[in-house]
């Protein structure tokens, strides 16, 4: 009886398992069969059909020619990397002073901080667009980098959890030899935050690839055009050619999947840490 | 160096005040400045570009709560506010499956977080291609012959919201299950072998141990999902635009603003919109400090 249960119980589970895997696969690999079938052949088979010819990446090169995908893969790398340095040494510097000193309104800094978390973005963009607006920023790289800067404070959160488990005997101990307090804090915190800036990375990483609406708001320049940007201008001269736009597709989750695929510890490591304010 | 020279007294004003500058600016212009003005722009009719604007008391607010047209989207978000909960299930059902023993656990964990990383536009186009006339969902449901229930997945206005809420939590259900499985397995293997010694089955051991060691981690992520369902936008405004009847809160805001030139009733409707979300955070701060 209790086998009888146990093995139902196991069924279940499984069944539950693949089905979820199916829901969660078959919309993308529905996409990736469309990408890879000729105009024709699209028109006359079912989504679920494979294509006929695997290597078939006419749609692929179209989609990444006409779609100026290696300019937005350009923006979107820039984007990533000034954003991720910025955040990494403001985020730092920041939560080391908040950390490692008390003084008068440090207490009221941190609330500032905490605070700002719950104001979601976009509930304030309007008034956001007029002071980027205000900086003659608006359609240059800086508007999005500044605001990836400004108003995602989950850097700050990631060092100062982190800087509480390293000790501050350490910081002290290198005082005794004479370490002045950037000795301290570049020669020591920095190295030894390295975890903390591999979190950064992914989260920031991840999170700036994806985002769609500041550059669509802030960038309307084709020139500036980001991964996600562009993958949207498919949607009105491509309405109908669902092959080529399905290839777009599969060209903006390609480097995702690669950088999943390989680092997936520290995804998942990064993702839990990020989320645990 | 200088620097080296100076006592650590002043070595520590100096560094405070170095480290903290850009941070600070940075934070005040990106994230409070936003709210100040928001509130200014919110009694004015100003249209966004002009020199001159009027003040014009509560009128903005009146508009918003009076005319139907601005609030009857609020009723969209009942949809994404149902479908919170349904992701929350579905994400602490699935973290507590692969927290014990299954095969191809890492497949199964990795696919299930996979669409969290994806790109929001990739998502939206992967949804429009899964609810097309004649596309993913109505070939399926042929073939398991049930194809009278195909319909306007996006055409009908009756099920528009159910589809995009649906698209919705394919998205964000594995972020959900992933925090909550790094929660669950903190929890030290010691304490379910102690428990299996007791006795304790399964059920017992999802209901004395999971739960109260990952109830702070669901209330947090539930917070997050109620503010993300009232400001749902990336879905709605690449997949419909706001069409047949899938228009929310903050896609009406943005038209508002920037396609039909008022930011002051726009700011308004933004402010009711942050007050929601702050009211919800406030609230739920209080119920879970109520309960330790």
């Amino acid at each position: 009886m209790y086998k009888l249960k146990y093995t139902a119980a196991s069924i279940f589970k499984y069944l539950s398992l693949i089905i979820a895997a199916f829901v969660v696969l078959i919309p993308i690999v529905v996409v990736l069969f469309a990408s890879l079938k000729t105009g024709q052949e699209y028109a006359n088979s079912s989504p679920l059909q494979p294509p006929t010819d695997w290597f078939n990446f006419a749609n692929y090169k179209k989609a990444f020619i006409d779609g100026k995908m290696l300019l937005g893969f350009a923006n979107t790398i820039f984007i990533v990397i000034v954003s991720i340095v910025g955040a990494t040494l403001i985020g730092s510097m920041i939560a080391f002073v908040l950390s490692r000193f008390k003084f008068r309104g440090s207490k009221l800094l941190m609330g500032a901080f905490l605070l700002a978390t719950l104001i979601p973005s976009v509930t304030t963009q309007v008034a956001t667009f007029k002071i980027i607006d205000f900086l003659h920023l608006v359609d240059t790289r800086f508007a999005p980098i500044l605001l990836y800067l400004g108003t995602d404070i989950i850097a700050v959160y990631i060092f100062l959890q982190f800087l509480d488990s390293i000790s501050e005997s350490l910081d002290e101990s290198a005082m005794l030899d004479g370490a002045s307090y950037f000795t301290i804090f570049f020669r020591i915190i920095l190295p030894l935050l390295a975890p903390a800036i591999v979190t950064v990375i992914i989260v920031k990483g991840v999170n700036i690839y994806n985002d769609f609406y500041t550059p669509f708001l802030y960038m309307p320049s084709q020139e500036l055009q980001v991964v996600s940007t562009a993958l949207f201008k498919f949607k009105g001269p491509y309405g109908s050619q669902w092959e080529v736009i399905s290839a777009a597709i599969i060209i903006s989750i390609i480097p995702i999947t690669i950088a999943f695929v390989s680092l997936q510890k520290y995804i998942y490591n990064g993702f839990s840490q990020g989320s645990v304010k | 160096m200088v620097f080296k020279n100076m006592s650590y007294k002043n070595q520590r004003k100096l560094i405070i005040i170095a480290f903290s500058l850009i941070p600070v600016v940075l934070l005040f212009t990106f994230a409070y400045l936003p709210v100040i003005n928001m509130f200014k722009y919110s009694f004015t009719n100003w249209n966004g570009y002009s020199d001159h604007y009027k003040w014009v008391g509560f009128k903005n607010y009146k508009t918003i709560f009076t005319d139907p047209k601005y609030f009857t989207v609020f009723k969209v978000s009942l949809y994404y506010f149902v479908a919170t909960f349904v992701q929350m299930g579905l994400a602490l059902y699935f973290a507590t499956i692969l927290s014990f023993k299954v095969r191809a656990k890492n497949f199964f964990k990795g696919v299930l977080f996979f669409p969290s990383l994806l790109n929001g536009v990739a998502i939206g186009f992967i949804f429009l291609f899964f609810f097309k006339p004649d596309g993913t969902l109505d070939t399926i449901l042929n073939f398991l012959g049930l194809s009278s229930l195909s319909q306007g997945w996006l055409l009908n206005p009756n099920i528009i919201n159910v589809s995009l809420a649906g698209a919705s939590i394919w998205r964000y259900m594995g972020f959900n299950f992933i925090i909550f499985l790094g929660a669950i397995s903190s929890v030290g293997k010691d304490v379910y072998e102690a428990s299996d010694i007791d006795g304790a089955n399964k059920w017992h051991q999802f209901r004395h141990i999971i739960i109260p060691s990952i109830k702070r981690i669901v209330q947090l992520n539930l917070i997050l999902g109620i503010s993300g369902a009232i400001s749902a936008f990336d879905i709605p405004y690449i997949m419909t635009g706001g069409s047949n009847g899938s228009n929310t809160f903050v896609i009406q805001t943005v038209d508002v603003a920037f396609k039909f030139s008022k930011l002051g009733l726009a700011s308004a409707m933004a402010v009711v919109l942050l007050f929601i979300v702050v009211i919800v955070t406030i609230l739920q701060n209080l119920l879970s400090k109520k309960e330790d």
